[in-house]
């Protein structure tokens, strides 16, 4: 372990704020989905929050992000405004990407998150390419791959994999492996489960983390961020966690019982590291309280930004199909 | 540039990246074989040991993510071309090509563009058979935030990559494989052409011959032999097939009345049923006949050569087409 983490109790209470705040505005989404306000899928992260959050905080400005259709976390974590995220899954145009893109694609240019990307494996050669322009360009930046276990089936996974390690490129390929993809359990896809060890097979160093445990995840974040930057080739994170909530909103889940998920409840990344902080003394009930406010206050924000957008007019439909230049 | 310049469509392509390498430090190239082996059609022959493996490099043989790093690459900054052996094997990029280039920049709200170039061989005539020799372009040119062109001249082999470089789009560049050995000649002077935009090739009166690429100097062949027969077929060479040029395919159908499609694709869901539609469409009244088409056999093609020439448009069945049109019997 090279990198050692130490963790101050604002940045302990800012991690916690961080995962709460994902939950919760998940919460609403959902709400807002029974209500008909956001349409289409809706993919929620429930139960996973600590893989953004701890994975987010050791990137820097300059990295850019890949990720996927369950990107919520990803997105706030990453600084995403809510207001302007709520306003794309209202699909007006004062969302992210003018209601084009929705709750699966998720673009901030100015915070280089380049995209959810609905096609399972398909975000893995965006980040190999990302990290290829860094190195080209001489700049500093990585490439961060969200992806969850799903991936590591399609042919997209092994290619990245294998040409990130032959080029040593900046890339953290962050495998989120919540067990299910949608509805297939992972034993039920793979032949080896072991999904940290199929990095090792193209010579990338790799690490399984418990994935419910943000600092965990951070630390394990840090170290191989520090390994990427000192420019040791790309570094693969597994993060073991669990998806609590349905795969989409159209799903009975019919594929698991219902008291693994209720095991899987008492063992959330949230509940578990509040417990911990408590546990500590590190956890003021003040703290708890100013928390919740701050984040029920920018969620109303964030609904009143959306429900007060304007739908994009039609006329601009076919606007970005065809682009008239290159953005700076 | 001094004098005319006689040299080969592989030279042309070859100078071209060359250029484009050396001018803008954005631009490199990659895909299989391209550096050390001088690509499979000899294209990029010579690039490597002068520019270096940083700027014309190998890749393994990943479709789908050597395109989809260049598409992560032109996201960021860079001008990528990457090469496609041939258009058979771009079906293992599909995902990319069609889910992420073509659908990145609209997707984002115009976030981010994706200024990359790919090239690939496409078509028949060397004996390949059924998986190197297909001509798919026309699935391309059916999606939406992809520029498709076919350069069919050395001209234009020479000059379409810098407008495609300079296209903030995600543009396609199929190269006929038998066009590659094609030796023509660079008019004095000429330093770009445009990216887009059909080109008259031979002006004539009773016949619109439509076609692009590979097929275009059979259908110039095929003109040749109506000219005998004293009739005077125009050829346009559609050189972009998305977005078409219909300004001109409709400027030549309303001066001679008749259309004839050439295309080395198959005929069903075609390219050419797209332009014989829009045509129908947009100036029915204009045509004396009904419009024709020339297409590829609907057969995957083969590899004995008999089979494999019987297969494609030639010039006897184009001339054929248009003669039929012209004096019906």
């Amino acid at each position: 372990m090279s990198a050692r983490v130490r963790l101050d109790r604002r940045q302990l209470l800012a991690l916690l704020k961080g995962m709460k705040r994902i939950r919760a505005f998940e919460a609403k989404c959902a709400e807002l989905y029974q209500a008909q306000k956001i349409r289409g899928f809706l993919h929620l992260y429930d139960g996973e929050e600590a893989v953004s959050v701890g994975v987010m905080q050791a990137l820097a400005p300059e990295d850019a992000v890949v990720a996927t259709y369950r990107e919520h976390g990803q997105a706030l974590a990453r600084g995403i405004p809510m207001n302007v995220l709520m306003a794309e899954m209202y699909g007006v145009r004062e969302g992210c990407c003018r209601g084009r893109g929705g709750s699966m694609h998720i673009f901030d240019r100015e915070r280089r998150f380049c995209g959810g990307n609905a096609i399972v494996g398909g975000g893995l050669p965006l980040a190999v390419g990302l990290a290829l322009a860094a190195r080209m360009q001489g700049r500093s930046g990585l490439a961060a791959c969200f992806f969850g276990e799903g991936a590591v089936e399609e042919g997209e996974f092994h290619e990245s994999l294998n040409l990130a390690a032959l080029w040593r490129l900046p890339v953290l390929f962050v495998c989120e492996n919540n067990r299910y993809a949608m509805g297939m359990a992972l034993e039920r896809a793979e032949s080896e489960t072991d999904i940290h060890a199929k990095a090792a097979a193209y010579r990338i160093a790799s690490e399984a983390v418990d994935g419910m445990d943000v600092v965990a995840v951070a630390a394990a974040a840090l170290r191989a961020v520090e390994a990427v930057r000192a420019g040791e080739g790309p570094r693969f994170l597994e993060c073991r966690t669990y998806r609590l909530r349905a795969h989409s909103m159209f799903d009975a889940q019919a594929y698991r019982p219902k008291e693994e998920v209720e095991a899987w409840r008492g063992k959330g990344p949230i509940v578990r590291f509040q417990k911990w902080l408590d546990g500590n003394g590190l956890l003021h009930p003040s703290d708890l309280a100013a928390i919740e406010a701050e984040i029920d206050g920018e969620i109303e924000l964030a609904v009143a930004f959306a429900e007060a957008g304007t739908p994009e007019p039609v006329e601009e439909l076919e606007r970005f199909v065809l682009m008239e230049e290159v953005p700076a | 540039m001094s004098g005319p310049q006689r040299l080969t469509y592989r030279e042309a392509c070859r100078q071209a990246m060359r250029e484009a390498i050396l001018d803008d430090p954005r631009v490199f190239l990659m895909g299989e074989d391209v550096a050390r082996y001088g690509g499979c059609y000899a294209v990029t022959k010579g690039l490597a040991e002068e520019l270096g493996e940083e700027r014309v490099r190998d890749t393994p043989l990943s479709e789908s993510a050597f395109v989809g790093a260049g598409i992560g690459a032109a996201m960021d900054g860079m001008r990528p071309i990457v090469e496609i052996m041939t258009v058979n094997f771009s079906l293992l990029a599909l995902d990319q090509l069609v889910n992420n280039a073509a659908t990145i920049p609209h997707m984002s709200g115009g976030q981010f563009a994706v200024p990359l170039v790919v090239r690939m061989a496409t078509g028949a005539g060397r004996q390949l058979a059924a998986q190197h020799s297909h001509s798919l372009e026309g699935w391309y040119a059916h999606v939406p935030g992809l520029k498709i062109v076919a350069p069919a001249t050395v001209e234009d082999a020479r000059f379409m990559l810098k407008a495609a470089l300079a296209d903030p789009n995600p543009v396609l560049i199929f190269e006929h494989v038998m066009l590659y050995n094609m030796e023509g000649t660079i008019p004095d002077g000429t330093a770009s052409v445009r990216l887009e935009g059909a080109k008259v090739r031979r002006e004539g009166g009773d016949v619109s011959l439509v076609t692009y690429g590979g097929s275009l100097f059979k259908t110039l062949d095929a003109a040749e032999a109506l000219a005998a027969e004293n009739i005077a077929a125009e050829v346009i060479d559609l050189r972009s097939l998305r977005p078409l040029d219909m300004a001109t395919v409709l400027a030549s159908v309303a001066k001679t009345h008749r259309l004839v499609v050439v295309d080395e694709g198959w005929r069903s869901g075609s390219l050419s049923a797209e332009i014989a539609a829009r045509v129908a469409e947009e100036a029915f009244f204009e045509l004396d006949a009904p419009p024709a088409r020339v297409c590829s056999r609907e057969v995957p093609v083969p590899y004995a050569a008999h089979l494999e020439q019987a297969c494609l448009p030639q010039p006897d069945a184009i001339a054929a087409a248009a003669r039929a049109l012209v004096r019906p019997s």
